[in-house]
């Protein structure tokens, strides 16, 4: 990573359709999802996808802190996303700044989409995503880790929330940005999909596309959120096996 | 007040019981589309464009005329009747606010206690730390949790020391007609009080509340397969030591899930520790944020 200098800029995509690690223009990165890690949070989950290490617990539905963002007929969700120093090849410099509050922001507006925080009014869903390396892709991964936590601390919501990001890297549509093809890339469209209903709820962008390409890119994202929802259900799954048949003895 | 009186929570056998509902067990995610076979949406579903899905992980219990998913984690959400065990996070002039794991806090009011409360006085009955037995008497569509402390077996806990597991797991704890805990008191000889909410009380000698916390790790760790009380049991067997069965606390004839056992004639006057979880033994919680 750490080869690559501001200048030469690495060839993002071969003659052979491969991209910078081999993959091809619509393939993820390897992805890992460990539902319930942590053990005092009310939910949590930690997600390895490619570079990427992200942990996210989840507390309440509880009392609301500071009282005066109570709301009187749902719940308030409040979402901190956060990069460790360490995270970066560059020391972070720790604590908020215009970034990270813009990417709690985002987040927990996602989720205020699809949780049904009317069930618990005048409580707080206070949500904590911690980026531990980055490569990439962090608030797709903190999305993907948040979801997870949600469901792992039971609250009730419509549905999952798979997140990837697409762009547009070497002068093709591409699925799933690793950090060069980032950095030197032609643009970068994070979302996130509802599967049930198919709708965004998150969509953000940077860079620049044609409308062509956009259409093309936002196919590629609905489908590469599609494999992440299965990798995010087996995770829970994983964590909540019931062994068939051999209940009811106790 | 100094007197020692017996909060021994009472279980209503009710249902509820995530453990067994009737024979299949699917476990079902938020977003999952739910065989309704012309039952309605009840808890823990929704219904879009004449589908319905689950909305949150669970297990699929078919209720007719309902469709319901039972949360298998989450927070403890109270039902009326339930018996608790909260711990004081407030004290207010007329009411204490209890912690008892929901998603808000319960205020339980003075008039609410069997004692000679004054207003303003309350902080001589309950102070911020200390634990009580308390029943939810009324929910509000606020999400108000109004509890407690009149009735039979209802009361502040002296002594002894507070795990916690999920509420989700309590039906396993006091197994059918209350035989796990049965067995968990008698072969411990511990003194075991069990909230609905998750929350268990544990005194005796110490020997014996470290097995029963470990019993109950047991049960919420793998409550997922059968012959849960068989392997409970063989664990107690097999540790079973000089230092229960002997003089200080012999197993009751009476444990009974509906009245654990409970005398303080001996129990020191002390607050019960909170303990963040069974597995951990981390230090009493700090004073709640």
């Amino acid at each position: 990573m750490g080869s690559v200098g501001a200048k030469d800029v690495p060839v993002l995509l071969s003659p052979e359709g491969l991209r910078i690690d081999g993959r091809r223009v619509d393939e993820l990165r390897p992805i890992k999802i460990q539902a319930g890690a942590l053990k005092h949070a009310d939910g949590s989950a930690f997600v390895e996808w490619g570079a990427n290490k992200v942990m996210a617990a989840v507390y309440g539905p509880r009392e609301v802190h500071p009282r005066h963002l109570q709301q009187n007929t749902k719940a308030v969700i409040q979402c901190k996303y956060n990069m460790a120093a360490f995270s970066v090849d560059e020391r972070k410099r720790p604590g908020l700044d215009r970034r990270s509050q813009e990417i709690s922001k985002v987040i927990a507006e996602a989720f205020e989409s699809v949780v049904f925080a009317e069930e618990f009014p005048r409580t707080s869903i206070d949500v904590y995503i911690e980026v531990l390396q980055a490569n990439a892709g962090t608030r797709c991964a903190g999305l993907v880790a948040a979801s997870v936590a949600l469901a792992d601390a039971g609250i009730p919501m419509a549905d999952l929330l798979p997140a990837v990001a697409v762009g547009k890297a070497g002068g093709a549509i591409i699925l799933d940005l690793k950090k060069e093809e980032d950095n030197f890339g032609e643009a970068d469209l994070p979302m996130a999909l509802v599967p049930q209903s198919g709708r965004l709820v998150l969509l953000q962008m940077e860079g620049h596309m044609t409308r062509e390409e956009l259409s093309k890119a936002l196919d590629l994202g609905v489908k590469g959120c599609r494999d992440i929802y299965e990798v995010m259900k087996q995770a829970l799954r994983d964590r909540y096996m019931v062994t068939p048949g051999q209940e009811g003895a106790a | 007040m100094g007197r020692s009186h017996r909060p021994g929570p009472r279980r209503q056998g009710r249902e509820g019981s995530s453990s067994h509902p009737s024979g299949d067990r699917v476990l079902v995610l938020p977003g999952e589309e739910i065989p309704s076979q012309g039952l309605k949406p009840g808890p823990g579903t929704y219904r879009v464009g004449g589908k319905v899905y689950a909305s949150v992980l669970g297990l699929l219990s078919p209720r007719p005329p309902f469709v319901q998913v039972v949360p298998l984690s989450g927070r403890y959400i109270p039902k009326p009747h339930d018996v608790v065990i909260g711990t004081v996070t407030d004290v207010q002039g007329t009411f204490w606010l209890l912690d008892i794991g929901a998603p808000r806090w319960a205020p339980l009011h003075m008039t609410g206690t069997p004692w000679p409360v004054e207003i303003g006085e309350t902080e001589k009955f309950l102070r911020v730390g200390e634990s009580v037995v308390v029943q939810v008497e009324n929910l509000d569509p606020t999400g108000r949790i109004g509890v407690t402390m009149n009735g039979e077996g209802l009361g502040k806990l002296e002594g002894g020391s507070i795990v916690r597991i999920s509420p989700a797991r309590i039906p396993r704890v006091v197994g059918r007609g209350g035989s796990m805990i049965q067995t968990i008191t008698q072969r411990t000889g511990a003194q075991v009080a069990v909230g609905q909410n998750g929350r268990i009380w544990v005194d005796g000698d110490p020997e014996a509340i470290h097995r029963v916390r470990e019993a109950l790790r047991m049960i919420s760790e793998d409550g997922q397969r059968g012959g849960l009380t068989e392997r409970v049991d063989s664990y107690l067997r097999s540790t079973t030591t000089s230092g229960d069965e002997g003089p200080h606390d012999p197993p009751r004839e009476g444990a009974h899930r509906d009245a654990p056992e409970r005398e303080f004639a001996s129990a020191p006057p002390t607050e019960p520790d909170v303990d963040q979880d069974i597995p951990t033994d981390d230090p009493p919680e700090p004073g709640n944020n």
